[in-house]
């Protein structure tokens, strides 16, 4: 009656090798280490770059106690935090911009395990510290910048086609283009039609002027805004590489919503301030043609802004934008002819051709550089054109520090934001609470565990050692389980270990005591152990399944930390059915159940009352 | 051993009149407390900035106060979190300065002040995200609601499913008053700790009713009031180890958890303890007064055997 045909043994005696397999790599720690990737994967990583590494680290006397090729980059791993330290700047200064030099933790796990993907649990930000943000995307910034762009290539192409107009305004959400007479608004629109699909236009007099306005059609709104989203994704994925940051996650959260998390960041104000800037760089004319004293008055004329030169006067500046920062291909710090810190500016094709252009046919006449920043314009120089510049190279030098120059040069390269984000939601941890919460959350499973074991054995004796250990099996499980699932644990997550160990000996208390029952009803040692097991199973699943719906909950309407709780909750519940009755009665049969007569059920003293009737 | 030896059943259900208003009283006490005292609910649901710093001494706070009022933010809790040198500040959403900006200035003055202050966890949640808390908050409690009255109806019967949410939503309340009463802060990990709480105290429910509908077919010539403490008694010694047994982890997690898992750990506590209770002293009482009788048990399962019997 109490035996196990042969296969639920093994798959008992599989799963637990398997869960000590994969637990295993826990106990091994992690060692501080270097990785270096490249920065753009046309780059290969290869033995000729494991060699520059190599010999970068002998030449700074760092030795690594492990290096690894892998796929991504080079990992070397080192004896403390000190060298890893000393290994990482040396590293960045022997290889240069184009890769990335990122600190990270290895686990020390023999090789064997990693190749079976057996890895330590992915520990959350909250247990090894970390910066986590959550960063919304400014739609309707995303559509005005869409509109500011069409304004000036709606000019372009009017320019272009030769077709006269008088006036050319975005205002809110529209474009309106003036026109002298009706034919040259009704070339205007036929250009403007098939030139820009995105636009709806629309015809309208007013005052003997003949305008022609220009929205955004529903569905290029939405292809904008998502593509902006997007577009801000990569931006912010350059950005975090250029940090170096080992293992970031930056993904979409929501319709408008960008999740970025940077495990181990310990310098979190730089962090910030690279990720939430919005710098983009623009490239007007200088208006020399009106007056600079009359706009200080407040008279400031059409088409114009006002605006003051970095370490200079108030200066006029034309609205119409030439040549926007996404015609950069790199942008480096550098040093001018005079030595000053100066970036280096290298454009794209079309960029070049339009500042060629642009050049040629301003010579003599001022350009600005602005460099624009959360609504805040700054003119960094307003140099005179002397000369047509070919070849796309473009300078920026004006009165900069060289920290200056790397910060711009690091954003122009990593390019612009498409629309500006705003920082919604922040949870950052520094690396000693992050060391605080795991022994926190270790010892309170550690002694959890401890107390349920020492009352369980001296409660139920024999049977009560039975569950302890098939609580055990629970708690390897669910290690194992979270180690091979990679899911991210938390602090809540521990909890929710330490918890699901206190709800999972419920299970086995439950068995426990309908085999008393049994008992005491007097039916016979191995038929009580049988019905005990039979009639508490449907329980226990009552019970489970309750608990499960709460954690399916929390995992579905739960964020961050929450989650991390529902996540484990919910696994421990299956590992917990699976141990408290199949691993402990795979167990109680192993032990009695081949025996022919068992006289007692060594489950502690079973008291019966004295005058029961029934 | 063995911790219950109860001779007869307890007649647990004639002391229904009692328990009823002992719960009436709690629960109106706790409905009380939350409109009059309110929740004291944390950053992660009013929105604002919450910074850790630790001290390599004991903190001296009138001085952290002091620099954070320099900076213009009047308003702003400091306390100590734990130990002695570790200090909690809370800082209101200030609108015209950015959140980033915001912990860093307060950081850097603190550093000013004392260089040996350490960043030890910064919280920022905007207003809007706070709202969006509550409300997925609100929605998860409900999910849990319904799913557990719809399992309970399914697996028992409907009186079965609402007596065991209304014990349970008992607990729910009971548990914010007591976080109310105390104004201790309440979290997104108390939220998590409630709704697990939940669905772990219906358990103990679902234990006795699985024994009253076992009862219902054992016991025939029985009252429904004599089924019910036969159940209860009989199920009795193993809410009371269970329980036990999880709140020895959750006593474990109270004394080494830290302050991060304090009020989870306490909020565990509460709903443990007035678990047991409710679903001995509140949900059974309900399905008497729902009007459980053996037919709404027992008459479909022998509708199964004979249609099962069926060739």
């Amino acid at each position: 009656m109490n035996r196990y045909p042969f296969w639920k043994y093994l798959i008992i005696l599989v799963s637990v090798l398997l869960g000590l397999l994969y637990t295993l790599p826990n106990f091994f720690g992690e060692s501080p280490a270097v990785q270096v990737s490249p920065l753009r994967s046309a780059v290969k990583v290869d033995t000729v770059l494991l060699q520059r590494v190599e010999d970068a680290l002998k030449k700074a006397n760092l030795a690594p106690s492990g290096m690894f090729l892998e796929a991504g980059g080079i990992k070397a791993r080192f004896a403390d935090t000190d060298m890893q330290l000393k290994a990482k700047d040396e590293l960045q200064a022997a290889l240069g911009t184009n890769y990335v030099v990122a600190l990270n933790l290895l686990p020390n796990s023999p090789q064997w395990l990693t190749s079976i993907r057996a890895l330590p649990m992915y520990l959350g930000l909250d247990l090894r510290g970390g910066v986590h943000f959550m960063l919304q995307v400014d739609m309707k910034g995303a559509l005005t910048k869409a509109l500011d762009r069409h304004s000036a290539d709606i000019r372009g192409s009017l320019r272009e086609q030769k077709i006269q107009y008088t006036g050319l305004d975005k205002e809110g959400s529209q474009i309106t283009v003036k026109f002298r007479d009706t034919e040259s608004r009704s070339k205007a629109e036929t250009e403007i039609n098939k030139t820009y699909i995105d636009l709806t236009l629309r015809q309208r007099d007013e005052g003997g002027e003949f305008l022609l306005t220009a929205t955004l059609k529903e569905e290029a709104q939405k292809r904008i805004q998502d593509s902006a989203v997007q577009q801000n994704i990569t931006t912010l994925r350059n950005r975090v590489n250029e940090l170096g940051v080992a293992e970031p996650i930056i993904q979409q959260a929501g319709a408008d919503r960008v999740l970025v998390q940077l495990p181990g960041v310990q310098d979190t104000a730089k962090a910030k301030d690279i990720l939430g800037r919005t710098a983009t760089l623009e490239v007007r004319m200088v208006d020399e043609e009106r007056d600079v004293e009359s706009a200080l008055r407040g008279q400031i004329p059409f088409g114009a802004e006002l605006h003051t030169e970095r370490g200079g006067g108030p200066i006029l500046i034309k609205k119409q934008v030439v040549l926007t920062g996404d015609r950069i291909n790199d942008a480096k710090a550098g040093f001018d002819s005079n030595n000053q810190p100066a970036v280096h500016i290298d454009l794209d094709n079309n960029g070049s051709r339009i500042f060629k252009q642009l050049t040629r046919d301003n010579v003599g006449k001022r350009m600005a550089i602005l460099l624009i920043e959360k609504n805040l314009v700054e003119v960094v120089t307003a140099p005179v054109i002397r000369e047509e510049i070919g070849g796309g190279r473009v300078q920026i030098s004006g009165r900069m520090t060289s920290e200056e120059a790397r910060d711009v040069a690091l954003l122009l390269r990593a390019g612009a934001l498409a629309a500006p984000m705003d920082i919604i939601e922040e949870r950052t941890v520094g690396p000693s609470l992050g060391a605080d919460n795991i022994s926190r959350g270790f010892n309170s499973t550690l002694y959890g565990f401890l107390a349920v074991a020492v009352f369980m054995s001296i409660y139920y004796l024999a049977f009560g050692c039975i569950s302890v250990v098939a609580l055990g099996v629970n708690l390897l499980l669910l290690i194992g389980l979270l180690s091979i699932l990679q899911a991210s644990l938390t602090l809540p997550g521990m909890a929710a270990i330490a918890l699901t160990l206190g709800m999972a000996i419920d299970a086995n208390v439950l068995i426990n005591e309908r085999i008393r029952d049994e008992l005491r009803n007097g039916i016979s040692p191995q038929a009580a152990i049988n019905a005990g097991y039979e009639r508490a199973f449907g329980t226990i699943l009552d019970s489970n399944i309750t608990t499960l719906i709460s954690g399916l909950a929390l995992f579905a309407f739960g964020t961050g930390p929450v989650r991390g709780f529902a996540v484990v909750l919910c696994l421990g519940i299956l590992t917990s059915m699976f141990s408290a009755v199949m691993v402990s009665r795979g167990m109680v049969n192993l032990m009695y159940g081949s025996r022919r007569k068992l006289d007692k059920v060594p489950i502690g003293q079973v008291w019966k009352p004295a005058n029961d009737k029934r | 051993m063995e911790f219950f030896r109860i001779k007869r059943d307890i007649p647990f259900m004639s002391w229904g009149k009692y328990t009823t208003t002992i719960s009436l009283i709690t629960f109106i006490l706790s409905v009380f407390f939350l409109a009059s005292k309110g929740l004291n609910l944390g950053v992660d649901f009013t929105g604002g900035t919450v910074m850790e710093v630790g001290y390599s001494q004991t903190a001296d706070l009138n001085r952290v106060r002091d620099v954070v009022v320099k900076l213009g933010m009047g308003d702003a809790s400091v306390q100590n979190f734990g130990t002695s040198r570790d200090v909690l500040i809370r800082l209101p959403t200030k609108p015209e300065m950015s959140s980033a900006r915001l912990s860093e200035t307060v950081l850097s003055a603190l550093k000013q002040d004392d260089s040996t202050v350490e960043m030890r966890r910064v919280e920022f949640v905007g207003p809007q995200v706070g709202k969006e808390l509550v409300e997925s908050g609100a929605l998860a409690l409900l999910f849990v609601s319904f799913g557990i009255v719809a399992y309970l109806a399914i697996r028992f019967e409907w009186k079965f499913g609402l007596a065991g949410i209304i014990a349970n939503l008992h607990d729910v309340v009971i548990i914010l008053g007591f976080f109310a009463f105390f104004q201790w802060e309440f979290s997104l990990t108390v939220l998590a700790a409630i709704l697990a709480i939940l669905g772990y105290s219906v358990n103990e429910s679902v234990v006795i009713f699985d024994r009253i509908r076992e009862n219902f077919r054992k016991m025939r010539k029985a009252t429904v009031a004599q089924t019910i403490d036969n159940a209860i008694t009989r199920t009795m010694s193993r809410t009371i180890i269970t329980h036990g047994s999880t709140q020895m982890v959750v006593v474990s997690m109270l004394l080494f958890g830290g302050e991060a898992l304090h009020y989870f750990a306490l909020a565990l506590t509460i709903g443990i303890l007035f678990g047991i209770y409710s679903s001995v002293l509140v949900a059974s009482p309900i399905i008497m007064l729902l009007g459980v009788t053996r037919e709404d048990l027992v008459k479909p399962e022998k509708k199964k055997e004979e249609t099962e019997a069926l060739p």
